[in-house]
Parts: C-alpha cells; structure tokens; sequence
C-alpha cells in the first residue's frame, strides 16, 4: 500500500471509528436533549433529589389542569388506576395524590413505572418530590398497594398550556420473566 | 395454485371493468376524476376547522408545486423541440452566469418563505390543545383500538367487525370493507376533545383523514391530539404505524354525534357499568 | 468481458483465469463489473419481491400470501433495493469510471477493493436465508423500529449482522474512493476540474462514512437489547423507542442522498455530452451538492413528525427540510440551461437523463410538500409517501444507473448497444414506472396507509392500475438484461470517443479501454 493510501485510509478508518462512538454517544446526548427541552415527554427519571430551594418559587395565581393516567404494558396484568383523573393545581404549590395498583395474578410479581408527560413543553417543569417513577414495585397475588406521588408544577409552566397530563405506564420486572418485550 | 387463481377470478371480474381501467391508463391524471371520483383522489377537505386549514394549505402548496413544474418542464420541453441537431441548430458555448444562479436561488427561496408562513401559522394553531371539555385515552394494541372515556370512568375495545370470509374472498365485501368496528368510538360534535395516545405493545399510529389526525401510539409515552368535530357523521382511519402481522386490520371508526345523543350515549354505557 | 480478458493477456501481470480471476482480482474493471453483475441480480430479487406486493394488491381481499409474509416481502423488498442494488450499482460504476475520469491506472487501494465486494454476496446470502427461518424474514419494515423488529423471531440477528457486513462493504468502498480521488488524479487534474460524477461521489463517499457507523450502532444496540438484556429503546428500563427512530435516521436521511446524489454525477456527465454543450454551472453545481449533503445532516426528524415533537423542532426540522429545495432547484435549473440552446440528439442516455430530471423533480416537488408538517400529518405513512420515494428512487436513481450503464457501456464492451432495443426499454419503462407510481399519489392522499396487505375497497381501482404498472416495469427490465447481454457479446464497434459530443479523460482511451488504465499519467491542460 502505498504511503499517501495508507495515510488516508486510516484517517477516514478513524473518522469511522468516531461515528461508531458518536452513535452510542447519541444515547446520553438525547437524554440531556429530553431533560432540557422535554422533547418525548420523557420526564428525568430521577426525582429531584434536592429541589432547588424554593426562593423564588411564589405560589400563582393561575390555575392548570392536572390529569393522570396509567397504563400497563402487555407482560403486565394488573390493575392500575389513579385516584382522581383529575386536579385544579396553582403552579408552585405542592400537592399529593396517589395511584391504585393491583396484581390481578396468583404469582407475585414485581412491577416498575415509567412516567410521561404531554405537552412535552411541560415535562421539565412538573417536578415530581417523591414518586414511585422507575423503582421496583414488588406485589404478591392479588395484593393491592397504594403508591403517592406528591409534586408540584413549575411557576415557569410556560403561560399558554393550560391542561397537562401525567401518564404512568407498568412493565413487568419481574426477575423470573426478565424486561425484554421482545 | 390453479385453486387459488380461480377463487380469485369473480372477484376480479367485478372489479376488473376493462373500459373504466383503459381510461384511466391513457389520461391517468385527468380521467382519474371520472374514474373513482374526487374523494379517492385527493385528501378529504374533512369536518374540523383544522383539517379544513390543512386541505387548503396542502391545495395551496400542491398548487405551488404544479406552477414551478408548469415553469420547469415547459422550458425544458421547449427546449426538447427546439434545440435539436436535427434541427440543425449549432450550440451555443455559454455555461455560467452568476445573476442567473443568484436569481434561481434566491426566487426559490422566496417561494419557500412564502410557504412556511401559513404552514407555521397552521402548525401553532393545531399545537394548542388547552381548554377542551372532555378527555379520551386511545390505546394501540397488536390489532385493535381501545378508547377510554377518562372524565366517566369507561373504556371498551374495538375490533375489526368485516369478517374473516369476506376477507378471504368467500363472502362478499360490505362497503365498509375493513373500515369497520364493532364498537366504534362515540364522541361529541361542536366539543372540544382532548385525545391521549399511548400503545400496549410497539408503536402504533391512530389516524382518521377527516379529521386530519395523525399520531403515534408509543409504549410507555403519551402523546395528545385535539380535535373539535363540526358536522356528525361516521369517519373512518386506520392504524398507520406497521405494527406486526395485521397492522391492515385494525380499523377506526368515529361516530360523531350531537351533544344530547353524546350524553345520552355515555349514560346508557355508564349505567351498565360493570367495565 | 470477454474482451477485456483478452486485452491483458499480453499484460506481464500473473491473471488467473476462470472464476478464481474473479475471486481474487484486485482490478477496478473487474471489481466494478462484480458490483454492476450483482447490482442486476439484486435487481431482479427485490423486483419479483415488489410482484409479490403488487400481485397481493390487486385487487382487495387476501388471496396469495400470509401478511406476515407480506410485511417480510416490504420489508426484504427495501433492503435489497437499497443496499442490493443501488450502492453496489454506484460503487461499480465509481469503480470503473473514477480511475478512468481523473487518469489513475486503478483504484488506490485494489485489496481492500477486492475485499469491500466479496463481503457481499455473503451479506445477501445470509439476508435472504432469514426467509426461510423459524418465524420467517424480517417483518418490522426497513426501518427496523423497536419494539416491533424486536419481535422478529430466529432472523433478527442474521439480518442485523447482514446489515454490519453491508455497512463495512460499503465503509471499505467509500474509504477507496477517496484515496483514489484525493491521491490519485492525473498531473492538473485540479479539484475544480474534476467531472461531476467524481465530485458527487466524493460527496457521497463521505456522507458513508459518516453515517454507516451510526446505523451499525444502532442495530447494535437492537441486538443487545433483544439478547444481553440493555435498555436503550425499553421504556420499561428507562430507554425510550423513539430514540431508534432519531439514531435511525440520522443515518437515514444522508443515506438518502448517498443513493441520489451519484445519480445527480452521472446526469451532469450525460447532458452536455448529448447537449453538445458544457454543463452550465459548474462550481454552483458542485456547490449545491456539498450544502445538499451537509443539510442533510439536520432534517432527520422530518421522517417522524407524527411522534409528537415539540412545536421548535417541527418548526426546524421543516424550515431546514425546506431549505434542501434551493440547491436541489438550482441543480435541476442547471440541468435544463445545460439543455438550453445546445444541439440535442436523444440516444437512450440521453431520454433515461432526461427522464430522470422530469421525474426526479416530481418526486422532489411531493417532497417539499411532505416537508409542510401540518400537511405531512397527513402524508405521513401513507401512499402518498411511497409514491414520492418511488419517485425518487426509481425514475430517480435506477435511471441514472441505467443512463450510466447505457452511457458507459459502449466505452467498457468496445461495442455500441442496439439503439432500438435501448430506446424500447426506456419508453417502456416510463410508461410502466408512471403507471405504478403515479396512481399511489391518489390513494396516498385518500387515506390508504403504507404496508398493508389488504385495502378498502375505495382504493380498488388505482391498485389494480399499480400492479399493472409493476408488472410492465418488472418484464421491461428482462430487456435491459438482454441488450446488456447482447452488447457484451458483440455489435457495432465502438470508437475512442464514443459519442460525439463526449469530452473527458475516459474518452482519450480505446474502447475497451486497457486493463491497465492510465500507466503513464495523462495531462490535463
């Protein structure tokens, strides 16, 4: 192979090699896309383990719809609802509300939440204080547990959505069954 | 093979009308309105204020689009007839010219603006979902729909309703003819309904072209869409995301009704509330 | 071939004959004769797939196949289209004309060469073989989006390994490329100087390489989440599936213009010849290819509207998707002031290049409009959609390679084409080709979706036109293989020069050109 060959083909292997990592890169470059847009209606997955201090913080005067809902995924046979499909919540006030679960099965079985929000403008600024969003829920056959979420909505909800929805979709995490869908 | 070919033989004579087919070989575009009628050429004008914007904005950029190809294609085919060699023309030798290459960047990027501004205006308009009256879960499953009526606490599945026989060719095709559900969705004229999407198993899409709604159905996110019917009737869609072996077969059907029907609709199912 | 086989006997070089001079050349005729060869052959694989849909779609009612079957046919279908016939097609035809356009004596890396096309047909082999496997082909469409190709049953790993093998083929091809045209042209061969063809392929030859990797990524990872238990696209582990969708198409849609931008090359090369004319715009040419390519680094999205994006990114991803119009209008305003007071003659390259501009434009003018998002709300997966990139890939890309090879051939065989049978074959196949594409335009927008394998009855009418149209533009192309066949064999020699208006370092050779291209480098003035 001649020398001035060489010397580009392995420049541009190189170049290769990087877009191989920048595919994978693209995975943590999405997430902080989601988190600072709310592009997918992804919320973080985390709590907010520290809130930032509430200096700013004032209670408003306007108020928003707050709905919830649950879902479950196919492998998931349980009954998820709600308390109350709806709330009237002033922006920078903290509220509580709970979900119903169920296992509905004679097996126990461990569930685990993902949560979602539409308008995805609105994801960042629902700011979840104690939720059960991706924790294992362990639930014998037909136990029932009630799982609080207490939240507020940012005063920086910008000013034209009115309504925004919580939803919570169930997957079946069950050690034996595994996560895969597929 | 012969067996299949000759099951299949009627139903290709119904459909197969060999002078309706001829015409619309030779003059495709122009007879096709003959042929089939407006309404299976084009999009649905559609019954919301907003499938209405969105016919004229595509009218208006299809419209757009056969002007420049009018433009292009006449210059090019005058070409084609006039600067032939059998002609006897001799070429010409030019082959730059800077004002002509600004001209045709900049015209086309007037033409461009000139469009982005109604359909940005179109996009701020269906984006804005707030205020509606009632809520709807629409759920995606491999291969059905199920509507949950969020403010009343119901919900029910809706499958295909043609048969498998009719399917198969050994029934006739009603006229719905896979457009067609067991339980459609019921919901309110003159109403603004918020709709949530979500999916059970992979990405599904619930679309009804009359109400220019498209969107996709997602495991484990949700996504909204908003509509407000004006007309009652009966409108049909169909899942437009591939989801698995019969993503062709699971239909949507939208009953539209005035509000008094609505009411008394949701009271009937609500009343029988074992769901 | 033969012809070139015989011209190098004299040549001092160790040649194998028979096969394994096929198997272990290491010359850019050879290599790019292999890739047209199995280009045809892919052609006719994904096209009788394509018979099997249209046959399917005759008439409504399920008569000849299972829809599983169905969806693995659209989706086989694709993939051999894309990977199976129109790269490898463009990579034999960079192989043969790249050395012989910038006055190299062969490609600048021959092994690798030699290498980046045997991966190939294994590749195919082992993408075709998952047909017969436990749960049948690949079902989920081309575009492979979780969870449904998670789904997939004993194929999934042979297609998406297939797919790694495609990718690296096509990596190894692009790499050479750019050596070849980088290092390789003739004393004053300048950049600028360089045909059209050469230019867009460079383009294009860095547009694989980086966007194969991403597509090897992500098929990686819906390995990895279907076996060792990852979560990238699993809501339920904290992935999200629409982030498939972003990676996807980010390889998507510069893959797009890797299959048309080529296309765009050889119909600059073809005009002025037939014109009599130099290409009008050069540079602005050349311009146009480059900021096409770079914008299509940003408008992945405008593939997936319909998953809810917030209102900034539908509006950017539109604004952008709409800017592609100006270089692509100033290329085809170009094509026509190429025309424009020239001395035209219309042998077969000449009506396919014609062909393709009319035809490609139609197709790029439904582009713009799916690019109106409130629009492709409802264009999106429907007809209208399939329509458009038929229109772009068939009459788009597939006549190009055809205007190519009819172009070439003569230079390649030492032997003129039969210009009847030519001419046939291009009126048949726009005939056909309209026939089936056009009246997918109309259902699209009356609302049938894409791959489905049964339809409502209002749609009877325009599918039954398409399949008729399909099955035309399917035996039309039995002709193609004939004249090729013929010409190789034999017919009216071929001067140097070929055509009459030719101009270019490819036309100072003999026709066939010798095995051995430039050994002492031409020089351009």
């Amino acid at each position: 192979m001649k020398r001035p060959h060489r010397r580009t083909a392995i420049r541009l292997a190189a170049v290769c090699v990087l877009m191989l990592g920048f595919s994978y890169a693209l995975v943590p470059l999405y997430d902080i896309l989601c988190d600072l847009t709310g592009l997918s209606g992804s919320t973080s997955n985390l709590t907010q383990a520290t809130p930032t201090p509430p200096k700013a913080e004032t209670v408003a005067e306007r108020q928003v719809t707050l709905q919830f809902v649950a879902n479950v995924d196919h492998s998931m046979p349980w009954d998820i609802r709600p308390d109350q499909f709806e709330m009237k919540v002033n922006p920078g006030q903290t509220y509580q509300t709970v979900f119903h679960a169920r296992n509905r099965t004679a097996q126990p079985m461990t569930g685990q939440a993902v949560p979602s929000v539409t308008p995805q403008m609105a994801a960042p600024h629902l700011i979840k204080q104690e939720c059960f969003c991706f924790t294992s829920q362990p639930l014998d056959a037909g136990e029932s547990v009630e799982m609080p979420l207490i939240f507020k909505v940012s005063e920086r909800l910008p000013s034209n959505i009115g309504t925004l929805t919580l939803s919570y979709t169930f997957f079946d995490v069950s050690p034996t069954s595994g996560t895969q869908s597929g | 093979m012969p067996e299949r070919i000759r099951r299949l033989l009627p139903n290709l004579k119904s459909v197969l009308n060999l002078r309706r087919l001829a015409a619309g070989a030779i003059l495709l575009p122009f007879a096709s309105a003959a042929l089939a009628g407006w309404d299976t050429l084009n999009m649905p004008v559609g019954v919301t204020e907003v499938s209405r914007i969105v016919y004229d904005l595509h009218m208006l950029i299809f419209w757009i689009c056969v002007v420049i190809g009018i433009v292009v294609f006449g210059a090019m085919f005058y070409s084609i007839l006039m600067h032939r060699k059998s002609r006897g023309v001799t070429a010409a030798t030019f082959h730059e010219s800077t004002t002509v290459e600004v001209i045709w960047t900049v015209i086309p990027f007037i033409i461009l603006v000139a469009m982005a501004v109604p359909a940005t205006a179109t996009l701020i308009k269906m984006e804005d979902s707030g205020q509606s009256e009632m809520t709807i879960k629409i759920t995606g499953y491999q291969w059905l729909w199920r509507y949950d009526y969020l403010d009343h606490d119901f919900g029910f599945y809706s499958f295909l309703s043609t048969s498998r026989d009719s399917i198969r060719d050994r029934a006739e095709k009603s006229e719905h003819y896979l457009l067609e559900v067991d339980r459609p969705l019921v919901i309110p004229t003159n109403t603004k309904i918020r709709l949530l999407i979500t999916a059970n198993d992979v990405i599904h899409a619930w679309w009804v072209p009359d109400l220019a709604l498209k969107r996709d159905a997602i495991p484990g996110f949700i996504n909204e869409l908003w509509t407000q019917i004006d007309d009652p009737g009966v409108y049909r869609g169909q899942c437009a995301e591939l989801c698995g072996r019969d993503h062709g077969f699971m239909p949507i059907e939208v009953h539209a009704v005035p509000p008094d029907e609505y009411r008394a609709w949701v009271e009937e199912q609500t009343a029988g509330a074992a769901e | 071939m033969s012809e070139i086989a015989a011209a190098h006997d004299d040549h001092h070089d160790y040649h194998p004959s028979g096969l394994w001079r096929w198997v272990t050349t290491t010359n850019h005729k050879d290599i790019g004769t292999l890739y047209l060869w199995l280009a045809m052959i892919m052609f006719f694989i994904g096209g009788a797939m394509a018979l099997v849909i249209r046959t399917e779609l005759f008439s409504p009612g399920l008569q000849f196949v299972d829809p599983q079957f169905f969806n693995s046919m659209t989706t086989l279908h694709a993939l051999v289209m894309i990977f199976g016939v129109v790269m490898p097609a463009f990579t034999g035809l960079a192989n043969w004309q790249i050395p012989l356009m910038v006055g190299a004596t062969d490609m600048a890396l021959p092994r690798l060469n030699n290498w980046s096309f045997w991966i190939l047909p294994f590749a195919f082999a082992m993408l075709l073989s998952t047909m017969f496997m436990d749960g049948g082909g690949p079902a989920g469409g081309w575009t492979l989006y979780p969870p449904l190709t998670l789904q997939t049953g004993n194929a999934l790993p042979f297609v998406i390994f297939s797919i790694h093998f495609m990718g690296m083929s096509s990596i190894m091809g692009a790499i050479n490329i750019i050596a070849t045209i980088v290092n390789m042209r003739a004393p004053g061969m300048h950049m600028m100087k360089m045909p059209l063809f050469v230019w867009t392929w460079l383009i294009t030859a860095f547009l694989l390489i980086a966007v194969m990797p991403v597509l090897a990524g992500g098929v990686t990872m819906l390995l990895t989440d279907k076996f060792f238990g990852t979560s990238f696209f699993n809501a339920a582990g904290g992935g999200d599936p629409v982030m498939f969708q972003h990676i996807f198409w980010f390889f998507g849609h510069p893959e797009v213009y890797i299959l048309i931008l080529p296309s765009f090359g050889v119909v600059s090369s073809i005009l002025p010849t037939f014109s009599r004319k130099p290409l009008f715009g050069y540079s602005s040419m050349v311009y146009a290819t480059a900021s096409i390519a770079f914008l299509s680094f940003v408008v992945w999205a405008h593939h997936m509207f319909t998953v809810g994006m917030p209102l900034a990114g539908e509006l950017f991803f539109m604004f952008a998707t709409m800017l592609i119009a100006v270089p692509t209008g100033v290329k085809v305003f170009n094509w026509v002031a190429t025309m424009w007071r020239g001395s035209m003659t219309f042998e077969t390259p000449m009506l396919f290049a014609i062909g393709f501009i009319i035809m490609f434009t139609i197709g790029g003018l439904s582009g713009l409009m799916l690019a109106i998002v409130p629009a492709d709300f409802q264009y999106h997966d429907s007809y209208f959609v399939v329509a458009h990139f038929h229109y772009v890939l068939v009459p788009g890309s597939i006549f190009a390679i055809m205007a190519a090879v009819y172009y070439w051939l003569p230079k390649w065989t030492g032997n003129h084409y039969p210009e009847r049978l030519g001419k046939w074959h291009f009126w048949l196949s726009t005939i056909f080709v309209n026939l089936t594409f056009f009246p997918m335009h109309f259902v699209g927008l009356a609302g049938m979706p894409r791959r489905i394998p049964d339809y409502a009855l209002q749609f009877a009418d325009y599918n039954m036109l398409a399949s008729i149209g399909a099955f035309g533009f399917g035996f039309a192309q039995l002709l193609f293989l004939y004249i090729v066949v013929v010409t190789i064999r034999g017919g009216e020699k071929a001067t140097d020069q070929v055509w009459e208006g030719a101009e270019g370092l490819e036309w100072t050779l003999p026709s066939p050109p010798p095995y051995h291209s430039f050994t002492t480098p031409p020089v351009v003035r």
